[in-house]
């Protein structure tokens, strides 16, 4: 494990500042709570039970109990204030950031770019220049969330949230979802993968459309980038969805009792309709996979019929 | 030991006797189930929590149990999502909200003033039943399906998921109608129940924090009931409310959600605050240190709870202004939570203090809350709970308040009433090696989930990255160490209940009016005449029995057969 005990390397403009705080509340923190343990003990066997001794009678002292009031009082303004000026620091994006646009759906991450590239999971970014996420869900809430970053916020449904960053190294950093979106929740993950400015121009020239990969190949791969393993498994255990393994050539029974040939034609249009037709035993909880290309669906289809 | 005048002095005193305590003076399973009296739906109360608390608990060893390791181990991720639901769902609405004031509540609070019985016995009764329909539809739906949206019921998700969750809001509809009426109940209680002379400013500190407490279950959970029916409306009738599919906002239930859940939370805690200080007073035989500021701090508490919801929604999208404000109320909340902790301390202060079980547990809750409390000043901090919302941080964070506070207190007041409940002693050994095995077990179990959660674990995973594998595995000791000590407990109180040895009217020297007027079990009617009250609760050096057995050896609860209420009843 990288990091120290408490909190995960920082790489963003923002994260040393937040690290400062976050060691400050800490620290002091630490240092009530061995106060306080300090005088549990002390009085618990100074003033323990023994025969004879009388407990004396206490008037307690008006100075005391201020104090007690004013100095905690005084410690969480000085806090406040701090998370205060940081936080419109965090909610505030630089007016030059470069805007990207996520999507989170049940249950992936899709990036856009500028240029009209989309990634899966995968979000590129250039280091030492803020970026800025404009977000949205196209079904339940979700929560973007770079621990490294030390950013988070929800996305929602029909509207818009944002977030900034600026990452200072080039590396791959954990992004997690973090707003409960069901079964598939704990595997919602993405990257950001961290670029030099010259570097990320040429990764999002090159990025787009794959017209060379054999197609059970690029199955293969967007098996992994649109997440499909979230739901259908390889290995023959239904997951959410059916499972892939020997799927293909099989008689499923329909939920209305009608039954279905999967071939060629049932997978697409289980794709990109999955409510026209459910396999009995399982719900109607896939999202449609409109956006995916023929190329994609034939490359999905081929990988599914490799699955025996 | 007081200078009790005796009122309504009737022949009747000594028949009274003769018709046995609350628990033998009728015995027919229906004298317990349609009973009036607020000491033997105190028990019903006391059964019902207890059996959520097990199911609670089981839920929650079943989630840390397949946490053990990253994967998918023997829940799949529906079952595991149904399972981290129930677990809050049940911990939440059948045993932390209903578990002090319905229990122990119940039983105290017409012994601590003075009174014969709660103002309204009927409703008592009757918020009894509506609790146990709603702990019964939780489990209706457990049985007809998933129910896999936490205990938050977020929209749109909860929109979307299985039927059943219509069959939990109208358990939780229920079952804060039982609340609402448990309180109103309460707060008039204390206002014309009190026995003469119990002024204020006599009132034990648990009255206080109960009748804090009453308060906010009256004022808030009205807001719950018309949330989950309006989403129990919008599922049904297709009314846009919430979900943004059908126009609805899925921001303003959060809003409403947490204006009943965060003042929920102090419903949770308050009562156990009570509970410490009269621990604390009773075994350290001491006057409560500034008994003013812990009884008007409970007051603020449960005031001021109800402007700080906002602090739940930093990252969910609302305006930055809000965020800022409900951050800034957040902290001034804290303070009357440290006033509390440094008053119980100073409490201690040229004591006599006594190392009993319910003591242990008092000092566990100071150490735990404070602990609970500091963490909690963290994840107000704006920037820094940025970072840490929705991760383990906030886990670990609410379970030492909610398990290392409420829990420990319900514990330590278990053990402390225990012998003036059931008329019997248990074994002190065991109690202190249980409260040590407990007080271990949590911290290991959510002081690492504080550690896993500031390195980034997202909260609600099924599975999680290699990375937190170790800290994981902690986690789940520490919750079979905490496991195998409350099974501990249950088990030595089992043995007490039918084995235990007699105890004494006033085992540990108490001061408050059930030690002092009081058999070993109270009567029916809880005081053979109404006690006139001339001193203040923890006055324990105005107890004449008490201030003899000082000047002799040993000490008074070395001798628990001391039958002070004899000459008086």
């Amino acid at each position: 494990m990288t990091g120290s005990f408490w909190l995960p390397d920082g790489a963003s403009t923002l994260s040393p500042d937040i690290d400062s705080l976050f060691y400050f509340v800490t620290w002091a923190s630490i240092i009530l709570f061995a106060g306080v343990a300090a005088a549990i003990v002390y009085l618990a066997y100074r003033y323990r039970r023994r025969p004879g001794a009388v407990p004396a009678r206490v008037k307690p002292s008006k100075i005391v109990e201020i104090s007690w009031v004013v100095l905690p009082t005084i410690l969480v303004l000085v806090v406040f204030n701090w998370g205060f000026r940081l936080f419109i620091e965090q909610s505030v994006a630089p007016p030059n950031a470069y805007e990207i646009y996520a999507r989170g759906a049940m249950w992936k991450w899709d990036f856009e770019y500028p240029t009209g590239t989309v990634s899966t999971n995968e979000l590129h970014v250039p280091v030492d220049r803020p970026v800025r996420l404009v977000m949205s869900s196209e079904d339940v809430l979700h929560s973007f969330f770079v621990p490294a970053f030390r950013v988070k916020q929800d996305v929602l449904p029909d509207r818009y949230s944002s977030v900034w960053f600026e990452a200072t190294r080039v590396d791959t950093f954990q992004v997690f979802c973090t707003e409960y979106c069901g079964a598939g929740h704990s595997i919602m993950l993405a990257s950001v993968i961290t670029h030099s400015q010259g570097d990320f121009e040429a990764w999002l020239a090159s990025a787009g459309v794959d017209e060379d990969t054999p197609l059970p190949e690029l199955g293969a791969q967007l098996y992994q980038q649109q997440a499909c393993f979230a739901c259908h498994s390889l290995d023959g255990t239904a997951v959410i969805g059916p499972s892939f393994a020997g799927l293909y050539g099989k008689t499923e029974t329909l939920d209305d009792g009608s039954t279905a040939l999967v071939d060629d034609d049932y997978l697409r249009e289980s794709i990109v309709d999955p409510g026209a037709k459910i396999v009995e035993g399982y719900q109607n909880v896939m999202q449609p996979y409109a956006g995916l290309s023929d190329r994609e669906l034939s490359a999905l289809i081929a990988f599914i019929r490799e699955q025996e | 030991m007081t200078e009790d005048k005796d009122r309504n002095e009737t022949p009747q005193g000594q028949a009274a006797e003769e018709r046995g305590d609350y628990v033998t003076h009728a015995k027919s399973i229906g004298s317990w189930l349609f009973s009036l009296d607020h000491k033997r739906i105190g028990m019903l109360y006391a059964v019902t929590v207890a059996i959520a608390f097990l199911l609670g608990g089981v839920f929650a060893l079943l989630v840390r149990a397949e946490l053990l390791s990253p994967g998918e181990d023997f829940l799949s991720a529906q079952s595991y999502n149904q399972m981290f639901s129930l677990h809050g769902i049940v911990m939440v609405f059948g045993f932390i909200i209903p578990a002090i004031p319905g229990f122990l509540g119940n039983f105290l609070l017409p012994l601590h003033l003075g009174a014969k019985d709660v103002a309204f016995p009927r409703l008592n009764l009757a918020s009894y039943y509506l609790y146990l329909l709603g702990v019964a539809l939780i489990l209706v739906a457990m049985v007809a399906g998933s129910v896999d949206t936490g205990w938050t019921f977020y929209t749109p998700y909860s929109a979307r998921t299985g039927p059943s969750v219509l069959f939990l809001t109208m358990a939780v509809f229920i079952a804060g109608f039982a609340s609402i009426f448990t309180g109103i109940n309460f707060i008039v209680t204390v206002h014309k129940m009190r026995a003469p002379g119990m002024t204020w400013n006599r009132l034990p500190l648990f009255v206080w924090s109960i009748y804090s407490t009453s308060i906010v279950q009256v004022l808030a959970t009205p807001v719950l009931g018309i949330t989950v029916l309006l989403l129990f409306l919008e599922r049904l009738l297709h009314i846009g409310i919430f979900d943004p599919a059908l126009g609805g906002d899925p921001i303003l239930f959060q809003h409403f959600f947490w204006f009943y859940s965060h003042p929920a939370v102090y419903i949770m805690i308050l009562p156990g605050f009570g509970i410490v200080s009269e621990l604390i007073a009773t075994f350290s035989r001491q006057r409560i240190y500034g008994y003013m500021a812990i009884a008007l701090s409970s007051v603020a508490i449960a005031l001021l709870g109800f402007l700080v919801w906002g602090h739940h929604m930093f990252v969910a999208g609302q305006s930055v202004v809000s965020s800022v404000i409900f951050s800034l109320i957040t902290y001034l909340i804290g303070i009357p939570s440290g006033i509390k902790v440094f008053n119980w301390i100073a409490t201690m202060y040229k004591g006599s203090i006594s190392f009993k079980t319910p003591m242990l547990y008092a000092l566990s809750f100071l150490v735990l809350f404070t602990i609970g409390g500091v963490t909690g000043i963290m994840v107000g901090v704006l920037a820094v709970d940025v970072h840490l919302h929705d991760t383990y941080y906030v886990v670990g964070h609410f379970h030492y308040v909610m398990v290392g506070g409420t829990t420990i207190a319900l514990l330590g007041g278990l053990h402390y009433w225990w012998p003036k409940i059931t008329g019997r002693l248990y074994s002190e050994a065991a109690g202190r090696l249980a409260a040590l095995l407990v007080f271990v077990g949590l911290n290991l179990t959510f002081f690492t989930q504080l550690v896993m959660g500031s390195r980034g674990m997202p909260r609600r995973y099924n599975d999680y990255l290699p990375e937190f594998t170790f800290l994981h595995q902690l986690s789940t000791v520490g919750s079979w160490i905490m496991g195998a000590g409350l099974f501990l407990v249950a088990i030595y109180l089992l043995v007490s209940l039918f084995r235990g040895k007699k105890a004494g009217a006033n085992p540990w020297g108490g001061a408050t009016l059930e030690w002092t007027h009081t058999g070993p079990r109270p009567d029916p009617h809880n005081f053979h005449r109404t006690p006139f009250v001339t001193r203040g609760p923890y006055e324990f050096d105005r107890i004449p029995e008490l201030v003899a057995a000082h000047r002799d050896e040993p000490p008074p609860d070395a001798q628990p057969d001391v039958h002070l209420n004899q000459d008086r009843t």
